[in-house]
């Protein structure tokens, strides 16, 4: 008789309660992209912005003759707003989340599993904004942070309640828009690069087409058809920039609230184990 | 034993298409073979027990379950293999199958043992680092159970399972299929077109043709006993003799099933032996120029079932 069969066994172990299997899907996603060197490259370059300020922030806080270099609200604006670059790459460099799994055919093995079509686009979602997240608010609120420190002082942040709340808002609407975006159109296609080149042509498209119809038309409004513009705006009102909107405020996130809608729609349709034929 | 499906006035539409119609049917547990030409609703079968599809209208019980009110809850446990290839990129079979189990709930630690276990057990011991890319077909095929039994389902889903591979992968296969049923006292659907791979391995089939149930019950019973089972090549001087020494046959009480050669396999009742075909053909002045005696097979009462859209001999039909 074998002390030990190496052949299949019941299994009579404890089995974790649904509901957080999203957490096993973004904890793999992330993973995944983590393997990939270029990425680890990517998320240190989308830190470099956050050395700069830092000292920037470091000499006006210990030095008076650069004490006009001083961060004012105006300058996490700004901050975040040269963040969007990486915002941008690292979105593109995520451009596979769904259609990696379209290509291998993995949707019919998630969803034969006890997991729901919503629990599938959590985890994915989850992961694109741990990583978004990850070069926003994280740099930005550590820069608040050290801000505190260098200066000895609070006054700052007690000037400025708004801020910490704008940092988050704002990075939010941002790595949300961005994130869902992606997904939306990376359920559309099996081909990642297929993707990334659809995801830059419509950002740059929509922000040519804006200047374009601008130029022609000499109304601003048209900048509701460029989300990056869109969430300019909304990031202005946000931080409470001087700048004056190219669009309406209400309307800018109007747009946003579309576009977050048309993402959900879409992962709606495309997320099945099986095709959808009309 | 209590049935693992349960299928009660079953309509499933795509659109205004009925795919499934009125399909009433009980699976025991065990092995149940699911056979039918291409378009017979096979794989909307296993759609809709897996609860991705929606049924129009009729009842539906995997294990005693609705799978259109908890689909988790029946998912949970159920293991499907796909037909096509399938995989999650980027990762080795281990993590592979373990994430799977992971996806069905078991704890990070125990999925991992058992994705070493359940890789041993399919023959993948050996390759499991290697990523799942790099597998030949039959590779592919075995991870494909392996995910599918990782997290210990009651009941398995399985879709061509021996497709593309090798006599000796297929053999394995087919051994593991039934060592699963028989000594682990899993129960399992057999989606094959390959009629012999039924035959060895399951007790019941459900054969479907054009979305109803053309079929169903032990193989043994659905086999045609009591009647000769013959196969018979003719040459005839015209197409019309030919089709007169058939109806012959037919008004005899036999009925003639096309090979997709030029070998017909007659299944003649026993008032009709090689004689009586003799002389049926010497009426017709039809030559007969080959006769063998026969045993019945699955296939013989698969192309009873479906008629028309009956497969070939041997080792492929038209099951789809």
């Amino acid at each position: 008789m074998p002390i030990h069969d190496q052949g299949y066994r019941r299994y009579r172990g404890r089995r974790l309660a649904a509901g957080g299997v999203w957490w096993v899907i973004a904890r793999a996603q992330m993973a995944a992209s983590l393997r990939q060197r270029r990425f680890w490259w990517l998320l240190l370059a989308a830190w470099l912005p956050f050395l700069v300020r830092a000292v920037q922030i470091y000499l006006s806080a210990n030095f008076q003759q650069a004490s006009f270099l001083a961060a004012t609200a105006q300058t996490y604006r700004d901050f975040l707003g040269q963040q969007s670059l990486f915002v941008f790459l690292v979105t593109i460099a995520l451009a596979g989340a769904i259609a990696d799994d379209r290509r291998a055919n993995a949707l019919v093995l998630y969803l034969s599993k006890p997991l729901s079509r919503v629990e599938y686009v959590t985890g994915k979602l989850v992961a694109l904004l741990v990583f978004l997240l990850g070069v926003t608010l994280a740099p930005a609120l550590l820069l608040v942070l050290l801000q505190v420190i260098f200066s000895g002082t609070i006054a700052f942040v007690a000037a400025n309640l708004f801020l910490l709340p704008a940092i988050v808002l704002f990075s939010v609407i941002e790595a949300l828009v961005a994130s869902l975006a992606i997904l939306a159109l990376s359920s559309l296609s099996k081909n990642r690069r297929f993707v990334s080149i659809l995801y830059a042509g419509t950002v740059f498209f929509s922000g040519a087409m804006v200047r374009a119809l601008r130029a022609m038309t000499g109304s601003s409004t048209w900048a509701v058809v460029s989300p990056a513009d869109v969430l300019g705006v909304v990031g202005d009102a946000v931080f409470r920039s001087p700048r004056p909107p190219v669009v309406p405020v209400p309307l800018a996130a109007a747009a946003v609230v579309v576009l977050v809608g048309v993402a959900l729609a879409v992962l709606e349709r495309r997320i099945r184990a099986v095709e959808v034929v009309s | 034993m209590s049935p693992v499906v349960e299928l009660e006035r079953l309509t499933v539409r795509y659109g205004a298409k009925p795919v499934l119609r009125d399909v009433t049917a009980v699976l025991p547990a065990g092995a149940v073979g699911l056979l039918g030409p291409n378009g017979a609703g096979k794989s909307t079968l296993l759609k809709t027990l897996l609860g991705f599809v929606t049924p129009a209208s009729g009842r539906v019980r995997v294990l005693g379950l609705d799978p259109v009110a908890s689909p988790l809850i029946v998912r949970a446990r159920l293991g499907y293999m796909p037909e096509n290839d399938a995989h999650i990129p980027g990762m080795n079979a281990v993590s592979f199958v373990a994430y799977c189990g992971e996806l069905c709930g078991l704890p990070r630690r125990d999925a991992m043992q058992r994705a070493h276990e359940v890789l041993q057990y399919v023959g993948l011991g050996e390759a499991r680092y290697r990523t799942v890319e790099t597998y030949s077909t039959g590779m592919k095929q075995r991870i494909k159970l392996a995910q599918a039994l990782v997290h210990d389902p009651d009941l398995l889903f399985l879709d061509e399972p021996t497709n593309g591979m090798d006599p000796r992968g297929r053999d394995e296969m087919l051994d593991l299929i039934a060592d699963v049923v028989r000594n682990k006292g899993l129960s399992v659907i057999l989606s094959s077109h390959v009629l012999p791979d039924v035959e060895r391995t399951c007790d019941h089939v459900v054969v479907l043709d054009q979305g109803a149930v053309a079929a169903q019950g032990p193989i043994a019973s659905l086999k045609p006993g009591g009647r000769r089972v013959f196969e018979l090549r003719i040459k005839a001087a015209s197409a019309a003799a030919a089709e007169g020494f058939y109806a012959a046959l037919d008004a005899a009480g036999a009925t003639c099933l096309d090979t997709g050669d030029d070998v017909r396999r007659v299944l003649a009742p026993d008032s009709v032996d090689a004689a009586g075909l003799f002389g049926l053909a010497s009426a017709h002045r039809v030559q007969v120029r080959h006769l063998r005696a026969s045993v019945p097979t699955l296939e013989d009462a698969f192309a009873e079932a479906v008629g028309d859209h009956a497969p070939g001999p041997g080792a492929s039909g038209t099951a789809g």
